[in-house]
This record gives structure tokens, C-alpha cells and sequence, in this order.
């Protein structure tokens, strides 16, 4: 029984930073704005999360940094997208490129050495508890905060007038607009949402699921938390089933290579990947899901009429 | 102090050219800045990174070796991105046509002939095309989201190459390392100059960029990418076909990718190794961009990319300077051009404060 709590305790481990980047990633997408950087501030809150904690030994100030640090890189993008009305697609691959450079520069003294755990959280007797016990009350705090900010923004986007502003903007800028609704500033501060959560997303990498910084460590995750964002059609609630499906997917494989599964290591390393373009190919062919919950204005270039 | 954008009604020639040119100048300034905050001299950095690799005669080789791929790559991504069909990733096509080129000399490896060198050309082509046909029929199929599905595919691509090369493919005499039997002569892209590296590659990607500017810019098919990618609704007016041209689309610069990679495996390796993927699917972007998504720009940007790589292996030598230094120019180039770029659509003013600019109007 211990097997199946570790296998669950790191599926939740891979899941996590999915999930997390994801959640930013789909207040932004609500907000009409298409923002492919995800990878490049995840990794730059990765380098950021070890290299902090490293300096002041303290793991919850190195989150910290990343989550500014991924705020401050999607700070580039909002101004070139919305203040100079730049391409979107180009400018979030132009952010995946500057991120994936600039992290391995920074990180170059830190690779190979040993990292600082965010340690789970150890609550007596409840953590104790057979079976569920470390799974539910033993884990890394951002594990919780994973959860929290879920529904955090399921409650902000369907439960607020602001989140009511921020979907109207991300599904007609023009009317919106007309209405009085400041478009650009909402974008902004979507984007550095956006940008704060895949920051967070890189401090769980490099603290918890591999304490150690490894140039491009985040090996394409937050492209899979671009496609989780399709995958849940635009809904918070169903990013939990897709990043834990994933998660188990990733663990999965991970456990057929260690028990010797006579197939390749390299088909079954690229089986998350295949595994999203699956999903992506039949989330497509239900049009009425997609057609529904897509934000009509996503990737429009808008510049405001005076 | 507010940027205001105003909408040219027609895209200004004159920034048409100068942007890239001003995207060029700002990176070089950033790069000053670098090397600064580094602790280098910017002089002496921007002299190692800019200037010397031109000055020298195997510099000038090792730049049009690394242009070839580049170049080849972005002009196809050109075609793709003028459609308005994101394929961003030609890594993956790059490598399979690497692969599928290489299958030939690999399989048949005592086989010499005259016709090896253009085959493998031509299978390195389909392998790319193939390979880049998976998201462009996922698209036009099902509306599947091709950046994405073209991304993935990308680590899939690295993983098969990877399992080839030290699984069937591996040389049973190669030490154990990953990698093919070296080729046999003819299947080798012949050098242009006696001594050197710089291959018949490079000449290829210049007839392909002549051609495809030719296609692009003088042929009805070319205005039809135009159209389509500038307003599917008026090509859908004209009759054309955008699912019909995402295919097209796709499989030109999956071809192109994959030449770009048996170009590579051929000429500059001579065999197929696990050192194919160096991200040039990726730098081609910044290229293409670079290039204003024009063939003919995009040889020049080619070489200006490739003189980046040179002189950045030249900085890391002489100066100390991390060969991740290159990357992070290479990315602050993307983002000064796209910058820059508003200048050809927009008028841009400063205005003194949103309060006076509502009192103007």
C-alpha cells in the first residue's frame, strides 16, 4: 500500500506546476490575450526559486522571487502587445526564446549542485494517519496553494463583477470598451497574473519535484499548461482533471522504465507529448464545447479609438 | 508621457526596411550593455562578437555553414507564417528529415552512386513534409491547434532520433557512442572550397529562397498565402481554400526544415548523431521575423543569426563570455524587431498625458 501513496504523492508532485501555470495562463487566455511565454517565465522562475534560495538558504523567500521574477518577464510581454500592439503568437515564443537563454545564463554557476528543498509540511498525528495521510495533510505548501488558487479562479472569474469585466473584455474588447471598461489595463494586470503563476510554477520544479537547477529543466511544461488551458476549455474546475491526467501519465511512464517494460525509455519519455496532441485532437472535434467557451477576441490585436 | 498608436492606412515603406535595421542597432546597444553588467569592455565584446568572425577567413566559412540550416528553415516558416498558420515546429521537421535522408547511406551503406546525394535530398524533403503534414491535417481536419501539436511534436521528433541512433541505427564499431557508420563518399554534400567546411548546402538555400521569393511575391499562388493570411474571409470571397492552404503551407516549410537537416547531417556531419537538435527550428523563427518574412531578407538575416552563433563561440573563447550569452541576443533580437515592427503599421506619438490627449479630440 505504501507503493500506491508514493506513486500518488508524485503524480501530485508532477501535477502541480502543470496546474498552476495553467490557472494563470487561463485568466490571461479569458482575458483575450494569447500568451505562448508560459515556458520562458516558468523557467525563469525556476532559475530564480533555486538561485534565491541558495543565497538566503531559505526556500519560501526563492518562491517568492519567482513569482516576482515571472510577473516582471510577462511584464515584457504585456508591453509589447498591448502598448505596441506587437503579434502575439511572435512575442510569446519571443519570451519562451529570451527565457530559455537568459535562465541558463543565470543558472550557470548553480548547475550540479545541490538544491534546497521546500520541505512537506508535517502536521502531528494528522499527517500520521495510514493510507491518506500523507497525501492530504503532508505535502508541500505549494501543492495546497495549487488547489486554492483553482478555485480562487473559478470564484474571481464566475463569482465576481470583476471577473465579469475581465471575460466581457476577453470576448469583445470593442463592446467592452464602448462600455467604458479599461481593455488594457485589465490585459495588464491578466498578464501579470499569468506571469506570477508560471513564475510559481518554475519555484515548484526546482524546489520540490527536482531540487536541483538543470538547464531547460522545464522540458516543454508550459507548453502541455498551454494545451491543459484548451483541454479545459477555458474552464478552471476541469484544469484539475487534465493536469492530474497528465501528472499520472508522466508518472506512469516514468514507473514502466524503472520496471524494465520491454518498449524503448525514448517512446515512452515522449508519451506525455503524444499524449497531449491526442487530447487536443479530440478536445477539437467536440465543436460545441470549444466553439462556447473560447474567448471570441483571444490573439485580436486591439488599440483603443479615442 | 503616453505612446499613442495611430493606424497608417498603408504599411510605411520606409520603416518597411529601416525596422529591421533599428531592431539590429538596439540589440547591438543591449549586448553593449551586457557585456557591461558581465564586466567585459562592451568594445572589445562587441569588436569578438560582431567584427571579428567577418575579418577572418574560416570565421567567414563556419558563418555561411551555419546560415545554410538557418536560412533554409525560415524561408520556409515564411511561407507558413505569411498563410497565417503557425508551424513553429520545424525542429522536429528538421530532424526527421535528417533521419529519413539519412536512411539510405544508413541502410544501404556500401551502395555509391551519382544518385545517392540528390535521393537522400529528396527523402529528406518528404521526411519533413510528412512530419509537418501531422499538424497541418490535424488542423484542417478537426480545427486542432497547430502551434501546439506542432510543438509537442518536437520532443517526440528528438526522442525517435535519439532511439535510432543508439538503438538499429548505431554503429556497431563506434565505441558504443550514439550515432550512424560515417557515410560513404557520395553521400556527402561536396565542400565548395578546397579546404574548409562551407558545403554546396549554402547554394542550395539561396536557389530555395530565389525560388520561394519568386512563388511569394510573382505567382498567383503567392498572392493566395497573402490573402488568406492577411483576411481568411476576403480569400474565402476569391475562392480560396484556407484548409486547402494550411497543407500547402505546412508541407512547404516541413520540406524546407527537413532539406535544412539531410543538408546538416550530410554536409556538416557525415553521418547521424544525437547532436542533430541544436535549436535551429527555433533561431529560424527569429530569422524569419528578422527577414520581414521576406526569402531575400531572410538571407541576409540568415547570416546575420549565423554571425551571432560565430561570434559568440569566439567571445566564449577570448573573452570568458557564456555561449548562452548568444541565446539571450537572439531572443532581445526577436523582441526589438517585433517592436519595431509597430512603426511599419502605426503611427507612433508621444502624448503628454491621457488628460490632454482627451481634450484634443
Amino acid at each position: 500500500m505504501d507503493i500506491w501513496a508514493s506513486i500518488l504523492l508524485s503524480i501530485c508532485a508532477a501535477s502541480t506546476p502543470l496546474l498552476i501555470a495553467a490557472a494563470g495562463e487561463l485568466v490571461v487566455e479569458r482575458s483575450g490575450v494569447l500568451n505562448l511565454g508560459v515556458e520562458g517565465m516558468m523557467i525563469m522562475g525556476a532559475v530564480a526559486a533555486f538561485s534565491v534560495a541558495q543565497m538566503t538558504g531559505n526556500p519560501y523567500i526563492g518562491a517568492i522571487a519567482a513569482v516576482a521574477t515571472g510577473a516582471i518577464f510577462s511584464l515584457l510581454f504585456a508591453f509589447l502587445t498591448l502598448t505596441l500592439v506587437a503579434n502575439q503568437v511572435a512575442t510569446g515564443l519571443a519570451l519562451t526564446i529570451l527565457g530559455l537563454g537568459l535562465s541558463g545564463m543565470i543558472g550557470e554557476g548553480f548547475v550540479g549542485q545541490p538544491g534546497i528543498r521546500m520541505e512537506a509540511i508535517h502536521i502531528p498525528v494528522l499527517s500520521d494517519l495510514p493510507l491518506v495521510g500523507n497525501l492530504v495533510f503532508g505535502q508541500d505548501l505549494i501543492f495546497y496553494l495549487s488547489l486554492v488558487l483553482v478555485a480562487g479562479v473559478a470564484w474571481f472569474l464566475f463569482r465576481t463583477r470583476a471577473g465579469l469585466m475581465l471575460r466581457s473584455v476577453g470576448d469583445s474588447h470593442t463592446s467592452a470598451h464602448a462600455l467604458g471598461i479599461n481593455v488594457i489595463k485589465i490585459r495588464y494586470l491578466a498578464i501579470l497574473f499569468g506571469g506570477a503563476c508560471a513564475g510559481l510554477a518554475g519555484a515548484h520544479l526546482s524546489l520540490v519535484y527536482v531540487p536541483q537547477w538543470v538547464e531547460g529543466m522545464t522540458a516543454g511544461r508550459g507548453w502541455i499548461a498551454l494545451a491543459l488551458v484548451v483541454f479545459a476549455s477555458w474552464r478552471p474546475g476541469r484544469l484539475l482533471i487534465g493536469a492530474y491526467l497528465f501528472g499520472a501519465v508522466t508518472i506512469g511512464q516514468f514507473h514502466a522504465q524503472a520496471l524494465g517494460v520491454p518498449i524503448p525509455a525514448q517512446f515512452l519519455t515522449s508519451l506525455p507529448y503524444i499524449a497531449t496532441i491526442v487530447v487536443l485532437v479530440l478536445i477539437a472535434r467536440n465543436r460545441r464545447l470549444t466553439m462556447i467557451n473560447t474567448p471570441a477576441s483571444l490573439g485580436q490585436p486591439f488599440v483603443p479609438d479615442r | 508621457m503616453r505612446l499613442e498608436l495611430q493606424k497608417r492606412t498603408d504599411p510605411s515603406p520606409v520603416f518597411s526596411i529601416l525596422s529591421p535595421l533599428i531592431a539590429l542597432g538596439l540589440m547591438i546597444l543591449a549586448g553593449a550593455v551586457m557585456f557591461m553588467i558581465l564586466g567585459k569592455n562592451p568594445f572589445t565584446g562587441l569588436y569578438v562578437y560582431f567584427i571579428e568572425p567577418l575579418s577572418d577567413p574560416w570565421s567567414r566559412e563556419q558563418i555561411l555553414v551555419k546560415a545554410t540550416p538557418l536560412t533554409l528553415i525560415a524561408i520556409g516558416l515564411a511561407v507558413c507564417f505569411r498563410s497565417g498558420n503557425w508551424n513553429i515546429g520545424a525542429e522536429g521537421q528538421y530532424l526527421i528529415g535528417g533521419m529519413f535522408g539519412a536512411a539510405i547511406p544508413v541502410l544501404f551503406h556500401d551502395w555509391q552512386s551519382p544518385l545517392l546525394l540528390p535521393l537522400m535530398l529528396i527523402m529528406g524533403m518528404v521526411g519533413g513534409a510528412l512530419y509537418a503534414f501531422i499538424p497541418a491535417v490535424l488542423k484542417a481536419r478537426f480545427g486542432t491547434n497547430e502551434i501546439l501539436t506542432s510543438l509537442m511534436l518536437v520532443y517526440v521528433a528528438q526522442q525517435l532520433v535519439d532511439w535510432v541512433v543508439r538503438g538499429p541505427w548505431r554503429d556497431p564499431q563506434g565505441m558504443g557512442f550514439p550515432g550512424s557508420k560515417s557515410f560513404n563518399e557520395s553521400g556527402v554534400l561536396p565542400k565548395i572550397f578546397q579546404y574548409g567546411d562551407a558545403h554546396y548546402g549554402a547554394l542550395i538555400a539561396l536557389l530555395a529562397a530565389i525560388a520561394l521569393w519568386f512563388m511569394l511575391s510573382k505567382t498567383l499562388k503567392g498572392f493566395e498565402i497573402t490573402v488568406l493570411g492577411q483576411s481568411p474571409r476576403a480569400g474565402r470571397f476569391a475562392g480560396f481554400s484556407a484548409k486547402q492552404m494550411t497543407v500547402f503551407a505546412f508541407l512547404v516549410s516541413g520540406a524546407m526544415a527537413g532539406l535544412a537537416g539531410i543538408g546538416e547531417v550530410s554536409g556538416t556531419v557525415g553521418k547521424l548523431d544525437d547532436k542533430l537538435s541544436l535549436g535551429y527550428g527555433f533561431a529560424a523563427i527569429i530569422v524569419a521575423f528578422l527577414g520581414r518574412l521576406n526569402p531575400l531578407g531572410i538571407v541576409a538575416a540568415g547570416l546575420v543569426l549565423a554571425l551571432s552563433y560565430i561570434g559568440g563561440e569566439a567571445a566564449q573563447i577570448s573573452l570568458g563570455v557564456s555561449d548562452r550569452a548568444t541565446r539571450v541576443f537572439q531572443g532581445l533580437l526577436l523582441f526589438f524587431v517585433l517592436a519595431c515592427d509597430t512603426l511599419i503599421h502605426y503611427r507612433v506619438t508621444f502624448a503628454a498625458s491621457a488628460a490632454s490627449a482627451k481634450g484634443r479630440s
